[in-house]
């Protein structure tokens, strides 16, 4: 109820009425006064003798003199004082008292709250599975599904079918990490298969990532044949559905995924990933031919997205259950809104009938180590407040890269931070009902001792 | 506002073109009051001639946001709450951030008490050219005595430095206590129940503030309430549907917010369209290690920012929780709208000369704006090369292929820099894209020399003490 004028304003008005200045007050720039006009303040009678201008700037003037301590209310009424000096006309006088005072109402009334789904949300999402066990020809211990909502996800339109799945991230050689990270891995860094082991039994990942990054060029440039051993190595060491990347060298990694989906025959493996800038085509092929599925992978533009899904599903033939994406995880403080609106608009496009759209979704979530605020130790910025302990940092950073990108509809989580994967199955697991905890009561915080 | 045809707000406008807006037409105006970025006060026509007036009407209930917005505190730190139309951010963009209150109890020592005040009131981060605050400080009553409620208060406004208060009490008298100290200030009260409602509600009248509304896990309560609430004329209202911190009613808890933010924006429900309270504070509830309690907090945050929360209840003032919450939010409420690029080209920070570095980076707008500050704030005069890589970050266009050898040697020949006028010609490359050097070599073989900078440009200060002049 709060209107709005300005001192200039006020002033205009006070010289138009032939009031001089508002002597002793010194106006600069145009300072805005906020006027209660509730039933209280300012009733009919009120604006009647004032005009509903002037009646706005003696209300104020009236505050402004009791903010300087005069006892206004103890020595006039406004109303009566301009009452006193000429009584209003009669219909007037009414209209003031059929203005009902403020009077608490007698009861609750009665009230049902309802509201609809989204009607526009049609199209189920692929449902991909990852893995194969024995029975289909593999040597999984289980398989891992990802896909089937039929609505945003913790929605309450649809029930989500399956959880979101978290693989964590094993490299095939030492790779920097930050701080807060290395410290778990230390001692298996030079062992593949036993830093799979250590993520699978010891963290709770529900697959691993076997990044072939010694591949790279620029680095080992491992020869694909031998790097592909790794994959052997880890696909022994573990029984959960895994996934394999390439060190994202556009030259080199469809020769290494092509050999690695070769050495995995029938694992049903997540290739991770094809994308426009390279041989899409051949990485695309090598999943339709050993039986595993491709991570189609594209840069926060959704126009690219489907250019890429569509080439893969018609050009190299991957059929649409063997298809998950990766629109880019730009992390917390990094382009976080980027990734966000891509992805929620591609589930919000897939849901509402794009089928080129409606796949799962990966993130890479580790990318939240890059961002200066996860891993540094202090601000670079000397006025910044304190910034706290950095191993306290690094693992929250990757938490709300992860869940909020959850929040958008990604399925699959690629991570690295051991806390990071626990409290990130904690919340997506409770948003879905499945973890009980004791009732708090909802109103404890408020006198609460800490 | 539903509206999103300019030409339906055209007809509600005077139609002279009389430019006192500052548009050229008013169906320019009428487009910007689409996009929300003008506002009815500013057609002064329509506002000051009487022959407008039934326009005037109608266009301001056209444009009123589908959630209310309602304002909190007074002066310069004000703070709006919900005025949301849009249930997603791509739509158009969520406009009013939600505002972290930090609580301080009434059962607190006043040295304890003072300290946390200073600390909520001056915590601050600087991120992409500006700085980063708390909004808000919400004071309990622990003790439920109003004698020590209204102290509390008291010291609380003598150093919260015209911080906007949330006032928390059940109990009236409590609250009506706080209200003598604070009522000038326009503090948000907490809360009418179905048990005081009728004692606070006399309370928002008597001292014209703002009321929460709690209702826990119930929305047809709340509805109920907020209908009645509406009928005596209170509708500054803030909505507290309850916040579980975990389990089951976690799970409703969101549902519950989604429900209401669609009742609001998507069904036009304009009885329960108020903005909604979320209390991340309980998760305090939850654990009793800090460390577990704090991250918690910022996951509920995160979960409610993302999906309607309009206003919050925070307790944990551990850096990695403020930080990490303050750059959601941030990220969340960026208006997508905006230009997230740099033109491509040389900038100079500071006035750079022919003993300056050249450093690299992209056309990324977060990314370019970083180094600057970096190199800035450490009063480094440089020259800065933003590679135009369609608005990608270093990491990720080194990985795209849209940063490359080739395309920086472009750039620099775009630009036409001088490499003959600086006594030291070299450009130092960002760590991330170290790979490149071997070939930049060659390319700019005679020319300049290729130097590697650090992989985050928050250390270039100690980069130009290690490396700055080349040898
Ligand atoms: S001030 Fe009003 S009437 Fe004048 S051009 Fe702008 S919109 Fe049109």
């Amino acid at each position: 109820m709060a209107e709005k004028i300005s001192l200039s304003d006020l002033n205009k008005t006070l010289t138009e009425m032939n009031v001089q200045s508002l002597e002793g007050l010194k106006i600069e720039g145009d300072v805005e006064i906020d006027l209660e006009m509730g039933a209280g303040g300012v009733g009919p009678l009120f604006a009647y003798y004032f005009g509903q201008e002037a009646a706005k700037i003696a209300m104020q003037l009236i505050n402004f003199a009791k903010a300087v301590g005069y006892p206004v209310e103890t020595l006039m009424q406004p109303v009566a004082v301009a009452s006193a000096i000429a009584p209003a006309p009669k219909d007037l006088a009414a209209a003031a008292a059929a203005v009902p005072a403020f009077k608490v109402a007698s009861a609750l009334a009665s009230a049902k709250f309802s509201v609809g789904t989204d009607k526009t949300w049609k199209h189920p999402i692929q449902e991909v599975t990852l893995g194969a066990t024995k029975a289909d020809g593999g040597s999984r211990g289980h398989v891992v599904k990802l896909g089937g909502e039929k609505a945003m996800p913790f929605f309450p339109d649809a029930i989500m079918p399956h959880a979101p799945k978290i693989t964590m991230d094993v490299f095939d050689m030492p790779i920097g990490m930050a701080k807060a990270v290395k410290m778990h891995y230390e001692d298996v860094i030079n062992a593949p298969g036993e830093w799979a082991k250590k993520a699978v039994k010891q963290f709770g990942a529900d697959m691993v990532t076997v990044h072939l990054i010694s591949t790279d060029p620029l680095l080992k440039d491992t020869p694909a044949q031998e790097a592909v051993k790794t994959v052997e190595e880890v696909l022994q060491a573990v029984d959960v559905p895994i996934c394999i990347g390439g060190s994202g060298n556009p030259e080199k990694d469809p020769i290494v995924l092509s050999k690695a989906a070769e050495v995995s025959q029938g694992e049903r493996v997540l290739i991770a990933s094809a994308n426009l800038n390279m041989d899409w085509e051949k990485i695309g092929k090598a999943c339709v031919d050993n039986g595993h599925v491709c991570l189609a992978w594209t840069q926060l533009e959704i126009n690219s997205q489907k250019e890429l899904n569509r080439k893969l599903m018609k050009v190299a033939g991957v059929p649409r259950e063997s298809i998950v994406m990766d629109p880019t995880t730009a992390a917390l403080a990094y382009g976080l809104d980027f990734a966000y609106s891509n992805m929620e608009r591609i589930r919000l496009g897939a849901l509402k009938g794009d089928d080129e759209l409606t796949f799962p979704m990966s993130s890479g979530t580790t990318n939240a180590w890059g961002v200066r605020e996860s891993w540094m130790v202090r601000s670079p910025n000397k006025d910044d407040s304190d910034w706290g302990d950095r191993m306290l940092r690094g693992p929250i950073w990757e938490i709300l890269t992860g869940y909020s990108l959850a929040m958008a509809g990604v399925d699959i989580f690629m991570m690295m931070h051991p806390q990071a994967v626990a409290y990130l199955h904690e919340i997506t697991q409770s948003l879905m009902g499945r973890i009980e905890a004791k009732a708090t009561d909802a109103n404890a915080w408020l006198k609460m001792g800490v | 506002m539903k509206e999103t045809s300019p030409l339906n707000l055209y007809k509600q406008l005077p139609q002279t073109n009389c430019k006192k807006c500052g548009e050229e037409t008013c169906m320019a105006y009428a487009a910007g009051l689409i996009a929300r970025t003008r506002k009815v006060e500013e057609c002064t026509p329509l506002i000051e001639e009487k022959k407008y007036a039934k326009k005037l009407e109608t266009l301001k209930t056209i444009v009123a946001p589908e959630l209310k917005m309602i304002y909190i505190g007074v002066g310069d730190k004000q703070v709006k709450v919900g005025g949301e139309d849009v249930m997603y951010r791509h739509q158009m963009t969520f406009f009013n951030k939600p505002p972290f209150a930090y609580d301080v109890a009434d059962n607190m020592e006043e040295a304890k008490l003072i300290e946390r005040v200073k600390q909520i009131t001056t915590w601050r981060k600087f991120y992409i050219g500006k700085w980063q605050y708390v909004e808000m400080i919400a004071v309990r009553s622990v003790t439920d005595d109003p004698a020590k409620f209204a102290a509390c208060v008291k010291t609380v406004l003598a150093n919260g430095n015209g911080f906007p208060l949330i006032l928390c009490s059940f109990n009236p008298a409590v609250l009506k206590a706080g209200l003598e100290v604070a009522a000038k200030e326009k503090p948000l009260i907490y809360a009418a129940t179905k048990d005081n409602w009728k004692e606070v509600a006399q309370l928002a009248f008597d001292y014209k503030v703002p009321v929460t509304l709690s209702v826990p896990f119930d929305l047809d309560g709340l509805k109920s309430m907020a209908v009645t609430f509406a009928g005596m004329g209170l509708t500054d209202l803030v909505l507290d549907p309850g916040t579980a911190p975990n389990g089951k009613m976690l799970q409703q808890t969101l549902i519950n917010f989604i429900n209401l933010r669609r009742a609001a924006v998507e069904e036009a429900q304009r009885d329960i369209a108020y903005p909604v309270m979320v209390l991340p504070i309980n998760a305090w509830l939850t654990s009793d290690d800090p460390v577990r309690a704090s991250y918690w907090e910022s996951v509920l945050t995160a979960a409610f920012v993302i999906r309607g929360g309009a206003i919050m209840i925070k307790h944990s003032l551990a850096p990695s929780s403020m930080m990490a919450d303050m750059h959601l939010r941030f990220n969340i409420y960026t208006d997508p709208r905006t230009p997230v690029q740099v033109k491509p080209g040389i900038y100079k920070v500071g006035s750079p000369g022919p003993e300056s570095p050249v450093f690299l980076t992209t056309n990324f707008a977060l990314t370019y704006y970083t180094v600057e500050s970096d190199i800035a704030s450490n009063n480094i005069d440089a020259y800065i090369i933003a590679i135009n890589t369609d608005g990608i970050g270093v990491q990720a266009s080194v990985a795209g292929g849209q940063l490359s050898p080739t395309k920086i040697q472009d750039s620099f020949n775009e630009a036409g820099f001088d490499w003959a006028g600086q006594k030291y010609p070299a450009m130092v490359l960002p760590g991330m894209a170290a790979k490149f050097s071997g070939e930049l070599e060659d390319l700019f073989a005679g020319k300049a020399k290729i130097m590697v900078g650090p992989e985050d440009s928050g250390r270039i200060i100690g980069w130009m003490k290690d490396f700055w002049p080349p040898k």
